[in-house]
């Protein structure tokens, strides 16, 4: 029998790593973890990840995989007797997962950036910019405990881990996400309920004090 | 054995490669389809209600299911509704892993950074530009090397899915070559992608979805009003 070994490396505040986490934690797939440190990247990561030279890679009886969301379809593609799948069998509602998924992945980031880093206006555009995704997604949740229905699924996964950010998004922009969008905010909560998520997931107010340090250390 | 047209609509414009791309998968799978022609500069009501996130084209409507838009999305789903003939991701995970990854690099650098070099209005940015280009493309022949391992395409015998991916921005390249006078496909840097894009060029199923010169320009005339260079 070949022994499986899994090896995620990642950096403690990526909110793409935790997606990696959550999905091996939720499968009950053991793994060994090792923390990067990205302002002193180990020639190690440039073997794994040549082109892009970033976490989270999965690395599988040593053959590596990058980018968060290809690195949660191997996943449920390879440890296909492990439960829950993160996609639905129905090819349509696939599709429509891997849509929304896609579109937090290309999108949400992005967007955050401005309201921490940014200044007067672009903070503004930022705040108006996430607040347009969250509320698009949350019209996808409906009746559902999750997106993924009565387990958690791609978009869950790929959503989740924003939440650790929530906090810093709102006290740099000065806003409150439930108030805007009470029903994500309750999907997050029923998301932490879960094991998986709860130990994947930093500390709110450690991402918060490391953004902080994050704008001192570019702003020099 | 077609599928009937009316169970599968796309709508796109001809200029566009990501349009194009979900064209030749159509074509290689021999799936019949209605095609709806937009004008982007005039979007339609079918179009802003059919992908109301992102207003974008190719979108492909099945029977009376939710619309699909963005192209790699569209073309994994042709390939799980209709496993059998031409199939274009490979079965085996990691391999797949793989092909994703590389899609996801080709569509974050290739048309994006044809668009900047169109947007950049002096020579030493254009230079920058052009050099960033041909890292990529140098990247995309040692991708190719390996994907291929010493057959005709990317997906090996057959054409797979970063074949589709890459070679639906063949038009386009030669258009930037040309207007740009520089080679982003060489004998020297990228013999076997050269070589690869003549094949693509010639293949039955991708010919006629490949735009001619001037449906790029014209697409290329609107992209210059709409979304002008910067200011030198």
């Amino acid at each position: 029998m070949v022994k499986e070994k899994v090896v995620l490396v990642n950096f403690w505040s990526s909110p793409f790593g935790s997606r990696v986490k959550i999905a091996l934690e939720e499968k009950g797939i053991p793994y060994e973890y090792k923390e990067e440190d990205l302002f002193n990247k180990s020639s190690f990561l440039s073997t794994i990840n040549p082109v892009h030279n970033k976490v989270p890679v999965l690395v599988h009886n040593q053959k590596p995989v990058c980018e968060s969301l290809n690195i949660l379809e191997y996943i449920d593609e390879t440890w296909t007797d492990l439960s829950p799948r993160f996609l639905p069998s129905d090819p349509h509602q696939r599709a429509l997962a891997r849509f929304w998924a896609d579109f937090i992945d290309k999108e949400l980031y992005e967007s955050s950036k401005k309201i921490y880093r940014g200044i007067g206006e672009e903070q503004v555009i930022g705040k108006n910019e996430v607040l347009r995704i969250l509320k698009l997604v949350e019209g996808e949740i409906g009746d559902k405990p999750f997106f993924g229905g009565d387990n958690l699924g791609l978009v869950d996964i790929t959503l989740i881990p924003f939440y650790s950010r929530f906090y810093t998004w709102e006290t740099f922009g000065k806003f409150s996400i439930e108030e805007e969008c009470p029903n994500l905010v309750a999907w997050a909560k029923r998301c932490l309920q879960k094991e998986s998520v709860a130990k994947s997931l930093p500390d709110p107010i450690k991402i918060y004090e490391f953004i902080l340090d994050l704008n001192k250390y570019f702003a020099k | 054995m077609g599928t009937s047209s009316s169970e599968i609509k796309l709508l796109g414009t001809a200029a566009s490669p990501f349009v194009n791309r979900v064209q030749f998968v159509l074509s290689l799978k021999s799936i019949e389809y209605e095609y709806i022609d937009e004008n982007l500069a005039c979007k339609s009501e079918l179009l802003l209600k059919s992908n109301p996130v992102y207003q974008k084209v190719p979108v492909l409507i099945h029977e009376n299911k939710p619309p699909l838009p963005e192209s790699l999305i569209i073309i994994e789903y042709l390939d799980e509704i209709y496993p059998d003939v031409h199939p274009i991701l490979p079965s085996d995970p990691l391999i797949r892993a793989d092909n994703r990854f590389w899609a996801n690099y080709i569509d974050t650098k290739v048309f994006p950074l044809y668009e900047e070099l169109r947007k950049t209005p002096e020579k030493e940015g254009k230079e920058a530009i052009k050099k960033q280009i041909m890292e990529v493309s140098q990247l995309l022949e040692e991708a190719f090397l390996k994907f291929s391992d010493g057959k005709p395409y990317f997906g090996g015998d057959k054409i797979g899915y970063l074949d589709v991916v890459l070679g639906c921005f063949l038009g386009w390249t030669k258009f930037v070559e040309k207007h740009n006078e520089f080679m982003i496909f060489d004998e020297v840097k990228t013999p076997k992608l050269l070589e690869w894009t003549k094949r693509i060029w010639s293949h039955e199923a991708l010919k006629d979805a490949i735009p001619g010169s001037e449906t790029l320009m014209n697409f290329y005339m609107m992209l210059m009003k709409y979304k002008p260079p910067r200011a030198a």
